[in-house]
């Protein structure tokens, strides 16, 4: 076995100085009913050349030349190539959690970059080494917020990605949280304010919102801020899309940002590994679930960074830790921040503007064909938007397969009452050419008898 | 001089080797330096401040500016401060650092898979569900178990989900219950897991031997136990022989047994805890499937269960139906390539048509693979989309390496190499527990410390001879504990480096003892101030005029 560094006869070695016979005597502590001995029903060991083939076999069977407009919490951005040089360096990559500060320097100090410059896009004083998605990291920022306020209501906006909301319904199933769903407002897709301002009391803990929401649309955080922080409650803004924040106000007015990463260099993978994060205002630093790494100095004054605030984790604390979390996601954080290093102050800010060139050129043009309408215009938006159309998305969408374009996403899936609604996203790597082929799709629909 | 002051000197001082001054990205940043070009814009440029109003971005975000060679140079150059799998033995028990192979690199990022997007249609991502099903087809077998879900991101998570499915079952018997057991030897993952499922955690008591006291037990389960969360083999790397014994008492009162699959590297293709008596588990694709740790993460937390567990599985569940069932979304079905499920005709598996395999081509052609929603019982999700699926490609071409005969071998060597360490250090360490060893063992530091020589300091001199530390004062069974895990990963001249070291350093603990006490002299940086660090916490990067 090619992984294996032991030839037969230093098996044999080593069994003779442990004092044993054979391999089995080391493995008589299994009751015999309960040993294995026949062969696991398991592929038969493969060659390297096998294994490539296989997957390049699975690969090409998922079709890749096709024009995609998907978004929806997962982004398709342009990777720069020093991404996985980097990511790929052993030292890296076959590292574990730098809980041996000494001789894990190079994790810790990237990590403690990664914190900075999260903290720094979010507009929040402090940001984690990372959580494992956005949608964990949402739930999580809800029983944070329960912690700090000891309040056990949440209000949550409709337009927050329905599979977030799922997974804190999950999270919080046993916490004795109650949550609050509010709507959205039909003409801009904004959460509905009024309903908002209704729906938080004085036991309301946390209210949480997407920005931009999972139409795309970006919501008046100042404005729910105030909702909220009249009534004693937390504003905990989910963010999905990252690269928005190159261009898009940061929601400094919340007391936590639980934001996806995965924008930021990461590839699609059909759906992770992600990198959620996690950032807040520094009084709520104590509350905050996750690995935290803080600069400090070693014996001889040298600067140098180490795991920090550990009593707040389940190593230390057990059943009283902020989160049961250990691994996270942190070589899908330093891809991140390699990406935040190549982009820069100047390049986030012209990357963020290429996304919205190119969704407004979109929406524009499908928006403007018969028989397509464009829905919430009435709010300012990053590179998503909502189209209406009077064909059914389903045969929308197979017409749209045939010329290879995937189109946008059916919401009727979780917003039933939008009927024929789509979702369409238009990042930097959508091509004019591509946007212009989906329009002439949707403008070719067959006139009905 | 303040904390502030003694930090700021400390950024400025001059080592003599360019790559230990690296400083930090902040630092070495002038404002104009690019290290991007992107392409000309092919549709009309916007006015982001008319099209975004009070929404637009006024202050740019203060990223650092560089060129990409000095961001090339400073990543390599912080990598160079970490230890590595890749540079030597990393015996952190209960973590299973063992080789991470190139190959599974390398596959996970084949474009139709790294490129997918989770929402594309299934008929253009049947490639993908292929591989997930295979990997959830293996692991099945391996643990023993009925039915599984991949949804999970990491062990802790796993654990979250497998109690979540306890309860639910349960709920559904008319009574949550209100506590989960949990040995003392357990990870804090498992009390942090149960609480935040809304159990209260009972602590069960080792007996003389590290092992689960079975009168103890038997007097502790009753009708409000949801479930013991037990590590098998347990923390102390030895297997809970009683273990059906165990399962016994629990399912007498109703309860389940979880079990913590952190320590799986010492079962696989020897024993599986379907067979003996194990309701649900989660498996750590990091630890025992050798995707690569990162530094901490990502992981995957596969959990597996029994088919009364199934009903409640976190949604969507992947599952194989007849191609002429309606499609949720159409397709190209006829346009499909090569079922990548046999490569060349050469059959994938072994047996000429194994029970329980669905990979052979004519099934392959008339059956398809969709995420079933529709779950009633369903605990929900847990995550958003379907898991960390570039954790599952590596674990899969880990698996296809081995095979079965692969898989079994590297159990064995995972034990033979930690028996190994136990027979040649256990005159000079002392050996708590005598029990037998399974694929890690847990010395303690009585004799060093009876010197003033503790666990932690034993493990910080290991650096200077250039391993990586055991995992220290862990499980807190034992006082002072020297948790080593070797894996199958280390050749015999590598086992012999660390036995040699541990003995030296056993001896310098004798003659130079503080020597040992302020490791390590070695390193780049000397031990780091933690109470400074954590007293007034500086978790980011300020400019200077801003502090």
């Amino acid at each position: 076995m090619r992984y294996l560094p032991k030839s037969p006869a230093e098996r044999q070695q080593m069994l003779a100085e442990i004092g044993v016979r054979s391999i089995d005597d080391l493995f008589s502590v299994i009751p015999a009913a309960h040993r294995v001995d026949s062969d696991l029903n398991v592929p038969r060991a493969h060659a390297e050349s096998e294994i490539i083939d296989y997957f390049k076999a699975a690969g090409q069977k998922n079709a890749t030349d096709y024009a995609s407009f998907l978004g929806a919490g997962a982004y398709r951005h342009y990777r720069p190539v020093i991404i996985d040089s980097l990511v790929q360096r052993g030292e890296f990559l076959t590292s574990y959690t730098p809980y041996q500060a000494e001789i894990t320097q190079g994790t810790l100090q990237a990590i403690f970059e990664f914190q900075t410059m999260i903290a720094e896009l979010t507009g929040m004083d402090v940001a984690n080494a990372s959580m494992y998605d956005g949608s964990t990291g949402a739930a999580e920022a809800v029983r944070m917020a329960m912690r700090i306020t000891r309040r056990e209501k949440a209000v949550v906006a409709a337009t927050v990605h329905p599979e977030y909301r799922e997974v804190m319904a999950t999270y919080s199933l046993h916490q004795g949280l109650s949550t609050t769903v509010v709507g959205y407002d039909a003409k801009t897709g904004r959460v509905d304010l009024a309903a908002l301002d209704a729906a938080v009391t004085k036991e309301t803990a946390a209210v949480l919102v997407q920005s931009p929401n999972f139409f795309g649309v970006i919501e008046d955080i100042p404005a729910i801020a105030a909702m909220a922080h009249a009534k004693g409650a937390l504003l905990i803004v989910s963010i999905a899309e990252a690269v928005s924040l190159g261009v898009v106000r940061a929601p400094v007015e919340a007391d936590i940002v639980s934001m996806e990463a995965q924008s930021f260099g990461v590839a699609l993978s059909y759906g992770g590994p992600f990198c959620g994060v996690l950032a807040c205002k520094e009084q709520y630093l104590r509350q905050m679930p996750g690995r935290l790494v803080g600069q400090t100095v070693d014996g001889h004054g040298n600067r140098g960074f180490c795991l920090t605030l550990s009593t707040r984790e389940q190593h230390i604390r057990r059943e009283k830790a902020t989160s049961n979390i250990c691994t996270n996601q942190a070589l899908v954080a330093l891809m991140a921040t390699i990406f935040l290093a190549v982009y820069g102050k100047e390049g986030i800010r012209e990357l963020a503007e290429h996304n919205l060139a190119k969704a407004a050129y979109a929406a524009e043009k499908l928006g403007s064909l018969d028989g397509a309408k464009l829905l919430f215009t009435g709010a300012p938006r990053f590179h998503e938007f909502v189209l209406a159309t009077e064909e059914a998305p389903a045969a929308l969408s197979q017409r749209l397969l045939d010329e290879k374009i995937v189109g946008g996403i059916e919401l009727s899936r979780w917003y039933p009452e939008l009927g024929n609604a789509t979702l369409w996203c238009a990042t930097e790597v959508v091509t004019r050419e591509q946007i212009d082929a989906a329009a002439n799709v949707l403008a070719a629909r067959p006139v009905e008898a | 001089m303040t904390n502030d002051a003694t930090v700021s000197a400390a950024s400025k001082r001059v080592r003599p080797h360019p790559s230990q001054n690296e400083a930090l990205l902040f630092e070495i940043s002038s404002p104009g330096k690019h290290a991007y070009k992107l392409p000309p814009l092919d549709v009309p440029a916007v006015d982001a401040t008319a099209l975004l109003g009070a929404a637009h971005r006024e202050k740019s975000a203060e990223l650092p500016e560089l060129s990409e060679i000095e961001i090339i140079r400073h990543f390599t150059r912080l990598s160079t401060w970490n230890y590595a799998i890749d540079l030597g033995m990393y015996p952190l028990g209960s973590c299973t650092m063992k080789y991470n192979p190139r190959v599974n690199e390398y596959v996970a990022r084949i474009e139709g898979l790294a490129e997918a997007h989770p929402y594309r249609p299934e008929s253009l991502a049947q490639g993908v569900l292929e591989v997930v099903d295979l990997l959830q087809r293996c692991l099945l077998d391996i643990t023993g178990m009925d039915a599984i879900t991949l949804q999970p991101a990491a062990g802790a998570h796993g654990e979250l989900t497998g109690i979540l499915l306890v309860r639910a079952w349960h709920e559904s018997n008319g009574n949550a219950r209100s506590k989960v057991l949990i040995p003392d030897s357990a990870h804090g993952t498992n009390p942090a897991t149960a609480a935040i499922s809304g159990y209260t955690v009972e602590n069960l008591k080792s007996n003389d031997e590290g092992g689960i006291d079975l009168e103890a037990l038997a007097r502790q389960v009753d009708e409000e136990t949801a479930a013991l969360m037990l590590t098998n083999p347990s923390t102390i790397g030895v297997f809970e022989s009683q273990i059906e014994k165990i399962a016994e008492i629990l399912h007498a009162k109703g309860a389940l047994l979880y079990m913590d699959g952190a320590n799986m590297n010492a079962l696989v293709g020897k024993a599986r805890p379907g067979d003996f008596g194990v309701d649900v588990m989660h498996l750590n694709l990091h630890k025992t499937f050798s995707t690569p740790h990162g530094g901490g993460g990502p992981g995957s937390g596969p959990v597996a269960c029994k088919a009364f567990l199934e009903p409640f599985l976190p949604t969507p569940v992947l599952v194989r139906v007849e191609k002429s069932a309606k499609a949720p979304d159409a397709g190209p079905w006829e346009a499909e390539g090569e079922d990548p499920s046999s490569a060349d005709g050469v059959a994938m598996f072994r047996a000429p048509s194994p029970p329980h395999s669905s990979t052979d081509k004519v099934e392959s052609r008339n059956s398809r693979l969709t995420w079933e929603y529709n779950r009633p019982q369903s605990i929900g999700r847990v995550r958003a989309f379907y898991g960390n699926v570039g954790m599952f490609i590596r674990a899969l071409a880990y698996i296809l390496a081995n095979g079965p005969d692969g898989l079994r071998q590297t159990t064995e060597d995972a034990v033979l190499n930690a028996n190994y360490i136990r027979a040649k250090l256990e005159d000079i360490f002392e050996l708590p527990y005598k029990t037998a060893s399974m694929h890690e063992v847990v010395f303690s530091d009585k004799r060093q410390a009876a010197l003033g020589v503790k666990t932690g300091d034993i493990a910080k001199r290991l650096i200077d001879y250039g391993f990586h530390p055991y995992t220290v004062s862990f499980p807190m069974i034992v006082h002072g504990a020297l948790m080593i895990e070797p894996t199958e990963s280390e050749s015999l001249a590598e086992l012999d480096q660390f036995i040699a070291a541990m003995r030296a350093i056993a001896k310098e603990v004798e003659e130079t003892p503080e020597l040992v006490k302020t490791a390590p002299h070695s390193t780049r940086v000397s031990r780091l101030d933690e109470v400074q660090a954590a007293r007034k916490p500086i978790l980011r990067w300020k400019k200077a005029e801003q502090e």
